[in-house]
């Protein structure tokens, strides 16, 4: 791995990811407090550096006493499991259709070229925006509603890879020998279009996310009382003249793991990517 | 005797690249005269095109002329501010390029690409309305000259409306439309096909009589040189090893590399000759070591030819990088 | 063979619209919840009273049935009535359409104007210091999520500084007489500059958020495309030509890098056009993307229903004449 990601930036990056998906993961473990407790005598309390502040709640308190820093750990968990669902079922999904359209072409790849230009024809948020509207609000529905239409960007580049794979030796050599359409496609070509589909997946859970949140904002998305980063700045945009740490901090978050996702994903794209050699 | 038109001493470029410093032109040192046309030879990679992309003033970061010197009209070169080499190029010295398929800009029209040329070095040409209407003129003529049918027609049209052999011509124009006085042609014939290439070369040819113009013809093929031109310098891993008038080089090589060159094609001037390729790889250009370059490869090589060989003139008009040259084979 | 083009292009539009039109229609006529029984909630209605409207509205007959009325209508722009409003949804649409026009409009400005001077310099100065900014600052630019960012950006130049103002398309005191719609279109033709000034002083900072991630993406869109066609050799060609600096760059180079440019821009619209509803809502810009968004939580489905066929229709449409700007651009593709 350290190969693949050259420059301290990248590897601060990996490791920020690694850190927000521990704190993710033990969050229970890791949260000072219980993120729906609610304490009205710590109503909009500041964060622990400030006057008023109290270290025991560094990030300070949103609108019901609740603790920030907490709801902040336990948003990740929603905010990395969706991410990553969505982007795993879409690329699981995106891969098979590809290679079907790319490999069989024919009726085929007419039916599933023909859904992807449609899917393509909306805009991604007001797509996910139109279905939760239909479907209601809550985690389930919106990895349904994202994974709807995620699913375009994988089946896109697996099936040009496969195009260009289907012509290449090693597929033919296959063909004359008579393996099958899917022995070649699970064992030739398959192997070969993984790196794009990995680079691609990494930075697509970054977009996700912030879809995620989007949607969680616009109160489409996670439903109160669970936290989620995007609820939470929606909630703090209220009281922002008063108390700016309440929409300050996730969104903060939200940034920065996405940003982190993203400078380590470039830095696998150039190690990855031969015309950086120059 | 009057001094030559450009005369390049001890050129040295080099590139910076993560493996080290490739010394891509060591030390090139040649002539060009007025009126005369120059056959440089070479396989890629032996510095013959960056010796003369010094030349125009278009070595670019990670290259870097390191030293020496190219004088043109008795004006040095190295070093000369970038408005001063602006207005240079394209209107004293000239250059082609391999491809004219990926020369002419895509998106522009031809007439455009022509035009602009004039308008940026026309200091004769009359200013105000007169200006492009003599512009225009002039950019009919020369395309008229290179042999483009119809050419004032042919203004508005886009490179790719024209054939491989017409583009060819269309960047021959081009240079030229500005009358320079000397003519960088680099591998005019690769990207054609062979009665083009014919054609190509007659042109340029046929214009350096017609203009006066002294030309550098730049090519691996010694069969070209041996046609067109009247004097080559054969290189090898950035160096020269080689010079002379072209009929005693290719009757007399003395550099077994040239010799090597020459029984690896065929010269329409000795069909008769067997073809033998020579055996081996051009040295890595990093870390060389300071004898002969071509020692890995050469079928002669003895002792001495572990020091450095110094490029050494041993007859009237003639030169060569090798511990044997004076001996004829 | 370019009509030819062009005629292609355009039958390929017919089936990706129906496609369209058919997700739009599903999307929403398997929404859970009863039309009838939203509209007449809070009104003690009889059942028969329901079942009346229901049968009034269409909602009654099979799905089939439905969709072809509802394409018969949307073709000519009848989308029902807006469950809330007790209007044409057409009507309702229409008025919020020029904020939102305006505001992607100056979203998609600021991107250009941001993106194709740095995407420019940094691919010409690749690898100094300038490049390493820029790549630094797109990236950021593709992780802020716009929703906080414009909240930031509001407590910084609205809140503290007082430079800007909090929310609105205009203060009342200097609203144009109304005769496009759109703000700044309408205060030139009055020829009020004080309405002017007021509304691109409420445009600057949404215009921002909105089009920052997409000027993030077109710089880096625009330097990848520079660095390649400043290696080609028509460039060399060019500079052996003895042509100024500026004019290589800036036509030269530029008119084929900005090739991909207008195909990603095109694509990024997507994204425009939904950061919309995010950025009219932090805002409070009295757009259609906030209206989509407050639509939803009154269950006024024929406007949510009606508002994404559009933007998605839009958005088509938008590539399609991108398609054709690209050809316009590009000789190799015209004859």
């Amino acid at each position: 791995m350290a190969e693949l990601l050259p420059g301290r930036l990248a590897r601060l990056a990996a490791l920020t990811v690694l850190a927000f998906v521990l704190m993710a993961a033990f969050a229970p473990w890791v949260a000072p407090h219980d993120p729906g407790a609610t304490d009205l005598f710590r109503r909009l309390q500041p964060p622990g550096w400030m006057e008023e502040g109290d270290w025991a709640f560094p990030l300070g308190c949103d609108a019901l006493g609740r603790d920030i820093l907490s709801r902040i750990i336990y948003g990740a968990r929603v905010s990395i499991f969706i991410g990553v669902v969505v982007v795993l079922i879409a690329t699981m999904i995106g891969v098979a259709a590809g290679l079907a359209a790319g490999y069989l072409r024919g009726w085929v790849d007419r039916v599933i070229s023909g859904l992807v230009d449609i899917l393509l024809g909306f805009p991604y948020l007001i797509f996910a925006v139109g279905l939760m509207a239909m479907m209601g609000p809550g985690v389930l529905n919106m990895v349904l509603a994202l994974a709807y239409k995620e699913w375009v960007v994988p089946c896109r580049v697996v099936r040009g890879e496969t195009l260009a794979a289907r012509e290449t030796e090693y597929v033919e050599a296959a063909r004359a020998i008579g393996a099958s359409s899917a022995t070649i496609m699970a064992h030739e070509v398959l192997p070969n279009i993984l790196s794009p589909v990995i680079v691609v997946a990494t930075v697509r859970i970054a977009q996700v996310i912030i879809l995620e949140a989007s949607l969680s904002f616009l109160g489409l998305g996670v439903q109160p009382p669970a936290a989620s980063w995007g609820s939470m700045v929606a909630d703090g945009r209220g009281y922002i003249l008063d108390a700016w740490w309440v929409s300050t901090f996730p969104g903060f978050a939200i940034l920065l793991l996405v940003l982190s996702i993203n400078v380590a994903s470039q830095a696998v794209r150039d190690a990855l990517d031969p015309r950086f050699h120059d | 005797m009057t001094e030559p038109l450009l005369s390049i001493a001890d050129l040295r470029v080099a590139f910076a690249t993560r493996q080290g410093l490739v010394r891509a032109v060591d030390g090139v040192s040649l002539d060009v005269r007025e009126g005369e046309c120059l056959g440089i030879v070479g396989e890629s990679g032996s510095g013959k095109s960056v010796t003369f992309a010094g030349v125009m003033g278009l070595i670019r970061p990670p290259g870097r002329i390191e030293g020496g010197s190219i004088r043109f009209e008795g004006r040095e070169l190295v070093g000369l501010d970038p408005q001063a080499y602006r207005r240079l190029r394209g209107r004293d010295i000239a250059m082609t390029l391999q491809d004219a398929q990926t020369s002419l800009n895509p998106a522009l029209t031809v007439g455009t690409q022509i035009l602009e040329v004039l308008l940026a070095h026309g200091d004769d040409l009359p200013s105000g309305r007169a200006r492009l209407r003599a512009a225009r003129q002039r950019a009919v003529d020369m395309m008229t000259l290179v042999g483009i049918p119809a050419a004032a027609r042919r203004l508005g049209d886009y490179p790719h409306q024209f054939s491989g052999g017409m583009r060819q011509r269309m960047m021959i124009a081009i240079a030229l439309s500005c009358r320079p006085k000397l003519l960088i042609a680099d591998e005019p014939t690769t990207a054609l096909d062979v009665t083009i290439q014919a054609q190509v070369l007659e042109l340029i040819a046929s214009i350096r009589a017609t203009l006066g113009m002294s030309v550098v013809l730049i090519t691996h093929d010694l069969g070209v040189v041996a046609e067109y031109c009247d004097r080559v310098a054969v290189l090898y891993a950035g160096q020269i090893v080689e010079s002379g008038p072209t009929a005693q080089v290719i009757s007399d090589p003395r550099h077994p590399y040239t010799a090597g060159l020459l029984r690896s094609v065929p010269v329409l001037s000795h069909l008769d000759r067997p073809i033998h390729p020579i055996e081996g790889q051009v040295p890595d250009l990093i870390d060389l070591p300071p004898g002969c370059r071509f020692l890995p490869r050469c079928p002669m090589a003895r002792t001495a030819c572990h020091n450095p060989v110094p490029f050494h003139a041993f007859a009237e008009g003639r030169a060569a990088r090798c511990v044997l040259a004076e001996a004829p084979r | 063979m370019r009509s030819v083009a062009l005629l292609q292009r355009l039958l390929h539009l017919v089936p990706v619209l129906f496609g369209v039109t058919v997700i739009v229609f599903l999307m929403m006529s398997l929404t859970p919840g009863d039309p009838a029984e939203i509209m007449l909630a809070n009104q003690n209605a009889t059942p028969e009273q329901v079942a009346s409207l229901r049968h009034d509205m269409g909602l009654d007959r099979s799905l089939p049935t439905r969709f072809v009325t509802f394409v018969g209508h949307a073709v000519q722009g009848e989308f029902g009535l807006s469950l809330f409003h007790r209007r044409p949804v057409a009507a309702v649409i229409a008025e919020r359409l020029p904020a939102t026009i305006e505001l992607s409009a100056a979203a998609l400005l600021f991107a250009l104007f941001m993106a194709i001077p740095l995407g420019v310099v940094a691919a010409v100065h690749r690898g100094g210091i300038l490049d390493r900014l820029a790549t630094v600052g797109s990236l950021f630019g593709v992780s802020l999520p716009g929703f906080w960012f414009g909240i930031l950006l509001l407590l910084a130049f609205a809140v503290n500084l007082r430079l800007l103002p909090v929310s609105g398309a205009i203060d009342f005191a200097h609203q144009p007489p109304g005769l496009t719609g759109f703000l700044v279109i309408d205060s030139v033709l009055a020829g009020r500059m004080d309405s002017l000034g007021n509304a691109l002083a409420h445009l600057l900072l949404p215009a921002i958020t909105l089009g920052l991630p997409m000027a993030a993406i077109l710089m880096r869109v625009t330097r990848a495309s520079m660095l390649e066609v400043l290696r080609q050799d028509y460039i060399t060609f060019a500079e052996a030509k003895g042509l100024g600096r500026t004019r290589i760059l800036a036509l030269h180079a530029l008119k084929n890098a900005l090739l991909p440019t207008v195909t990603v821009a095109a694509i990024e619209t997507g994204s425009l056009l939904g950061g919309n509803m995010v950025v009219e809502t932090v805002f409070g810009w009295p757009g259609l993307g906030r209206l989509v968004v407050e639509s939803i939580f009154v269950r006024n489905y024929p406007l949510v229903q009606a508002a994404v066929l559009l933007y998605a229709v839009t958005y088509v449409l938008v590539n399609f004449v991108a398609d054709m700007l690209y050809t316009v651009l590009n000789p190799r593709v015209r004859m």
